[in-house]
This record gives structure tokens, sequence and C-alpha cells, in this order.
């Protein structure tokens, strides 16, 4: 079991002309599950893709650490080597592009021949991954969520995590388009998955339901981009009944 | 001065003052004698046709003001063909490229347009395979499709020293596809007219598939595949294929056509078809070689409910121009039309698509589809989509839609944040692009050719 944490400190940030994140800060250990709710437009996508690089995006003030390394110097697919996932709200269509394909270069080691695992039976894992979320294996043939429905996409990003194993991940609104039959198989899946290989979870979510599934040890309430309130799963409780209006 | 400047223009369109591609060099070339009594009417109209410029639009955006006719002369038959189809056999490389295949039916080689190798494992009754001069009606095979007066059809009409057919007989079914393969030597300044006419009577099903390749270079490179360019410039040479297609009422046709050619080549092709009534022809193109290598597409659909599934593929580095022109062409009621072009430029390659869909008078219901999508991967890169409706009918259903842009800034941030480092990101996207249209060739056989062929430029092209 790793131990590590992927810390998030005083993160100013948003796109051109509009600060989004206000000063945000939370700590997430390995093995640990974070709830990060909040109404719409409080930031947490923004988050979520600041943490991840997205072009668009900029910095202007603070730390994000993962395991001590600073991911903010690093350019995506490097803030990914160092072990963060982001399983994304709206996942992208890549046309021609195979599910194994791109997990195979996900993998690689760069530079070429360098140290790195090597890679077990990919596809083997894949439908094994498949089957426990309760996706169709055939669907793992698709190009990247093409043909995908909004379900089977989120599905299909949690079988990239499963098989990728990062340290940290931050699953943005996975709840949305899917049925409760499939949340619980996801939540398990990610709960599992702290125990597994101390995976570290940031679930950002509108809604409680989720947390009913895959059982936070923290839940924080963000609020106008920063973090307002911070508790234990009563947390999720009080705001699913009282609504966010008390953290405005 | 500005009568200056349009005595300039008249000048620019005057007829040619040719010295190589004469009547006489045409009266020159042997064959039956209806075939060089059309040669030599062809090559009469010709020398007295102005040339095209880049001001007419169907040249817009073209090299053409660039290319020197005088410069090139028709390839010596002699030297190329034995004579009665015993010419040289085909090299190894070109049988390993043809028997990758698959099972074929038939086999023509053609050798700087003359017919070297004929085999055909169907019956006559079902399949003829030849020269347009063995059959009975030959002459009215030649030019049933092609219309003349576009693209140098008339210099093929002039000079096309073996216009060879795959003539389908009325109700045969030709199980596996017959392969017609065009061999460009290579020899410096020599114009090379390959013509091909393949004719399905009624209620028949084919498939063809039609490579025109120079030797030693592209997919008959040693080793195959490579598309390395050599270090030193290959000679030039003028290459000028037609093919013609006529889908008989009923009928089914497959078609794919490849085209690897060097990068020292004036490529100008031209494809025709015409779609009888309930007829279908699928149809997938691949160029992948040329300095500027053009491809007029025509496709008239004729009869009633007839089908026209067009597709391309191609990519476009170095200097390179890849010029494509298409016509759909609906003359008949409920008849469909679907083209999907897609292709990439490099370095400072160019692309051009300019598309018609033309739905006539009376062909109510029909239903047109052209799509053109372009990747420009480098910032010399450049590419032009001119997609054209012209309807004259009001019940119809026609859509059309280009594409001109990088790689997807959305699906390069997919990749690379499930940590794909950000060159083989753009390369995977690049190669996703193509099997995306791959997964689409006809012949079942020909799809891992085109699909390793547009790969491995893809790879040398990134790398």
């Amino acid at each position: 079991m790793s131990t590590g944490e992927l810390c998030i400190e005083g993160l100013r940030a948003g796109i051109p002309g509009r600060e989004i994140l206000k000063g945000l800060s939370l700590t997430v250990r390995s093995g640990e599950v974070h709830a990060l709710m909040g109404p719409n437009g409080s930031g947490k996508s923004t988050l979520a893709h600041v943490l991840m690089g997205r072009p668009g995006y900029q910095i202007h003030e603070g730390a994000v650490t993962l395991d001590g390394v600073d991911l903010l110097a690093l350019p995506t697919w490097q803030r990914a080597r160092a072990g963060l996932f982001l399983a994304m709200q709206q996942p992208i269509e890549v046309p021609g592009v195979s599910l194994a394909a791109s997990l195979d270069e996900a993998r690689r080691p760069v530079p070429e021949g360098g140290a790195g695992p090597v890679p077990p039976d990919l596809d083997a894992e894949l439908r094994a991954e498949a089957a426990r979320i309760g996706l169709e294996t055939r669907l793992l043939e698709r190009p990247l969520n093409v043909d995908l429905s909004g379900g089977e996409r989120k599905r299909n990003e949690i079988v990239q995590l499963a098989a990728l194993r990062p340290r940290f991940a931050v699953l943005d609104e996975i709840d949305s388009g899917l049925d409760v039959d499939a949340l619980a198989a996801v939540g398990l899946r990610v709960q599992a998955a702290t125990t597994e290989w101390g995976l570290g979870v940031l679930a950002i979510t509108h809604f409680r339901r989720l947390l009913d599934v895959l059982r936070p040890d923290v839940v924080h309430v963000l609020s106008d981009g920063r973090v307002v309130a911070t508790g234990g799963p009563e947390l999720a409780e009080l705001v699913d009944r009282s609504g966010y209006a008390a953290y405005a | 001065m500005v009568a200056e400047a349009r005595l300039a223009g008249l000048l620019a369109r005057e007829a040619p003052v040719l010295t190589t591609f004469t009547p006489d060099a045409a009266a020159g070339l042997p064959g039956a004698p209806w075939l060089r009594a059309r040669r030599a009417a062809a090559a009469e109209m010709f020398t007295g046709a102005p040339v095209p410029t880049a001001k007419d639009e169907v040249w817009r955006y073209s090299r053409i003001d660039e290319l020197d006719l005088g410069r090139f002369a028709p390839a010596r038959v002699v030297a190329a063909a034995g004579g009665d189809g015993s010419g040289p056999s085909p090299s190894d490389r070109l049988h390993a490229l043809v028997d990758a295949l698959g099972p074929r039916a038939g086999l023509v080689v053609t050798i700087d347009g003359v017919l070297a190798t004929v085999a055909s494992s169907v019956d006559d009754a079902d399949l003829v395979l030849g020269r347009t001069t063995d059959l009975p009606d030959g002459g009215e095979v030649l030019g049933s499709v092609a219309d003349a007066g576009h693209d140098f059809v008339l210099l093929n009409d002039a000079f096309a020293p073996d216009p060879v057919v795959v003539d389908v007989a009325a109700g045969a079914t030709v199980g596996l596809p017959v392969v017609v393969v065009h061999v460009v030597t290579g020899r410096p300044g020599s114009a090379v007219f390959p013509r091909t006419a393949l004719r399905l009577g009624p209620g028949s099903r084919a498939g063809v598939v039609e490579l025109v390749l120079a030797a030693d270079h592209g997919l008959l490179a040693t080793p195959p595949g490579g598309a390395v360019p050599s270090a030193a410039r290959p000679p030039e040479q003028l290459v000028v294929p037609v093919t013609e297609v006529a889908v008989g009422e009923g009928s089914t046709l497959e078609y794919v056509s490849v085209q690897s050619l060097t990068g020292a080549t004036w490529q100008l092709a031209y494809q025709a078809s015409t779609i009888g009534t309930r007829a279908s022809l699928s149809s997938f193109a691949v160029a992948l070689g040329g300095g500027y290598a053009r491809l007029r597409t025509d496709s008239a659909l004729t009869g009633d409910g007839g089908t026209s599934r067009l597709r391309a593929a191609y990519l476009g580095s170095d200097h390179q121009m890849l010029d494509f022109r298409t016509l759909q062409d609906h003359r008949a009621p409920r008849t469909v039309s679907d083209l999907l072009f897609m292709g990439a430029v490099a370095d400072t390659a160019h692309a051009v698509y300019s598309g018609l869909i033309r739905v006539r008078k009376g062909a109510v219901k029909a239903d047109a589809v052209q799509t053109n999508h372009n990747l420009v991967l480098d910032e010399g890169a450049h590419a032009d989509s001119v997609p054209n409706l012209d309807i004259e009918e009001n019940d119809v259903r026609c859509s059309h839609g280009s594409t001109v842009g990088p790689v997807d800034e959305d699906q390069r941030y997919y990749l690379e944040s499930r940590g794909v480092e950000p060159s083989r990101a753009e390369r995977l996207i690049v190669a996703g692009f193509f099997e995306s249209i791959a997964a689409q060739v006809p012949l079942a056989g020909a799809r891992p050719l085109v699909g390793r062929a547009l790969t491995e430029r893809v790879g040398v092209s990134r790398d």
C-alpha cells in the first residue's frame, strides 16, 4: 500500500478575464475518498481541468503537488505519468483510436526502452474490468467514446482508471448518465481500488447518491471557488437536506 | 494597359504549339483501325483546343500553369512490351503486392500503358479481361462514360496505347476481385496513358482493385511499403490515367483504386462512372504519391434508384499537391450519392477538394451527401475545401460539409490526460483519422493494404 498525498494549496485559477478558483485548498491522502460538492458554477469542473492541465485555463497563484512533485510545472501527459487520473465529465470521442492502442501508448515507457512496468495482458485485463462494472466487452472494440452512450462512456473511464492504476483519481461527476445499478458497480469498483492499490479519490458531484455507494472519508463543500466547509459523511447528508444556500 | 492585359489573356488561352503530342505521333501507335482512327480524331481535337489555365474554375488552386507539356513525350511502346501480351514479367515485388490482396478472379498488368499480363480464372462467358480491341463492340465501350471535355481525357484518347477492359456479363457474379495494375517505369520525360473500361452487364456483381504504381517506389519500393523519398530527385513524368465505369441495371460494383507514384510525377487522373437503374457503385480512391496529383471523379446516376458511394483517403507531404474534383450528377429519380473524402497534409503539402452535387430536373427524391475532412498537420501545409450544390429539383435531400484544421485539441488533451506523450498522441489521432475511413474500403482483401499504406505514410511524415 503506497502512502502519499495530493495537496492543493491556495489555488487561484480561471479562464482569461475571470478567476473561478479563489484560493482553494484541500489534501487527499492515498486510500482516502474525498467528496467535493457544490452548486453549478462553484468551480468543480474548473478544478478538475486545472489539475489535469487542460489548455485554456490560467493559474494565478497556489500549488498542487502529488507526493511532493510540482504538478503545475508538468505538461498534462507527465501529470498522468506522475499518477494523476481524471475521469472526465464529458469523455471526448477520438475516431479510429482504440482503447487498447491508447492505453498501450499511455503505459509505454518514455524514453523508449527506459525502465517501466512490463504491461501485463491488456486485453484480458480490460475485459475483466469491463465485466466488473457491467460494461459490455464488445464495446471495448469501439474507437474511444465513439457511438457510446453517456453511461457507457463513464464506465469506459473507470475501465481506463483500473488499467492505468493511478495514485490519485479525480472523478468529475462520474454519476451523471449512470443508472442505479451502474452507479453501484462503479462506486464499488472505485472503493475497492482504495484498498487494492491505495488509490486516493477526489469525487466531484452535485448529488449525494454517488456517496451512498462510494463512501467518503471527507466531504468538502465548494462555493464561489473556495472550500467553505469540510466534514465527515454527515456533511453530505446535511447538504442533501438543506441545499447549498447556507454556504453561499 | 487594359488592352495589353486582355491580349495576354487571349494568348494564354491559345492552342498550344505541341511538338510531342501531335496527331502524327498518335497515328504512329499500333492497334485496330477503329482505335487508330479514334486516336487521330482526339489528337486533332486536343491540338486545336486551348490548354486549361488556373483561371478556369475547374482548375482553380491547381498547378496547371506550371505544367509544360513540351517537356514530355509519349512513352515509347516498343520498349515497354513484347507485343502480344508476352511482355516483361512483372517483378516479384509486384506479385507480392498483388498476392497480398488475397485471392482474385483475374489480373491485368500494363507497363507504361501497354498490356503485359492478362490472367483470368473465370469463364469467358462471365468475365472478359484484355484489350478493348478484343471485344466485338470495343469501340462502343471506350468513351461511353468518360467525358472527353475534361482533364486531358482527350490526350488519353489520343495516346493510350492499349486500352484495357474488364467486362462482366449480364447476370454474372464474379465472386473474387479483379486486379488491374498499371506500372509506370519512370523513364525521364515519359508520358503514360493507362486506360481502363469497366463494364458490368445488367444484374451482375463484381469487385475491381486498380493500382497505378511507380516501379521501385512507394508500394513497389524495397523494402515494400517504404515511401521514403530517395536523395536524388526522380525524373519527371506525366501520367494520365482514365478509368470509365458503367454499372448496368441492377448490378453492383465494388471498386478500389490506389495511386502510388513518385514525387516528381504529374498525374492527371479521371474516373467516371454511370450508375444504372437500381445499380450500385461503391468506390474508394487512395492517393499517396505524385508531385501534382489530380483526380477528377464524376459519377452520374442515370437510372431510377441508383446508388453511388464515393470514398477517398489522401495523405500529402513534402511539397505535394493532391487535387480532387468531384461531381455527383443526379439525373434520375430516387438516386442516392454519398461522398466522403478525408485526407491530411504535412510539411508544405497542399490539398484541394472541390465538389459539386448536381440534381437535375426530374431527379425527385434524390438524396446526396458530400463531406470533406482535412487535417492540416504542419504550419506550412494547406488545404482548400469547396463544396457546391446545384439543385434544379424541389423534392430532394442534399447536405454538404467540410472541415479544414489541425489535430483536434480536445482529442489530444484526452489522450494526453491518460499519459500519452504528445507526439504519440498526434500520431494516434492521425492514424485513427485514416483508420476511420480505411474501415470503409469496400473490398475486404484490399483493406489491409490501404490501411498499411496510409499508416506507414503517417509514420514517415510524422517522424
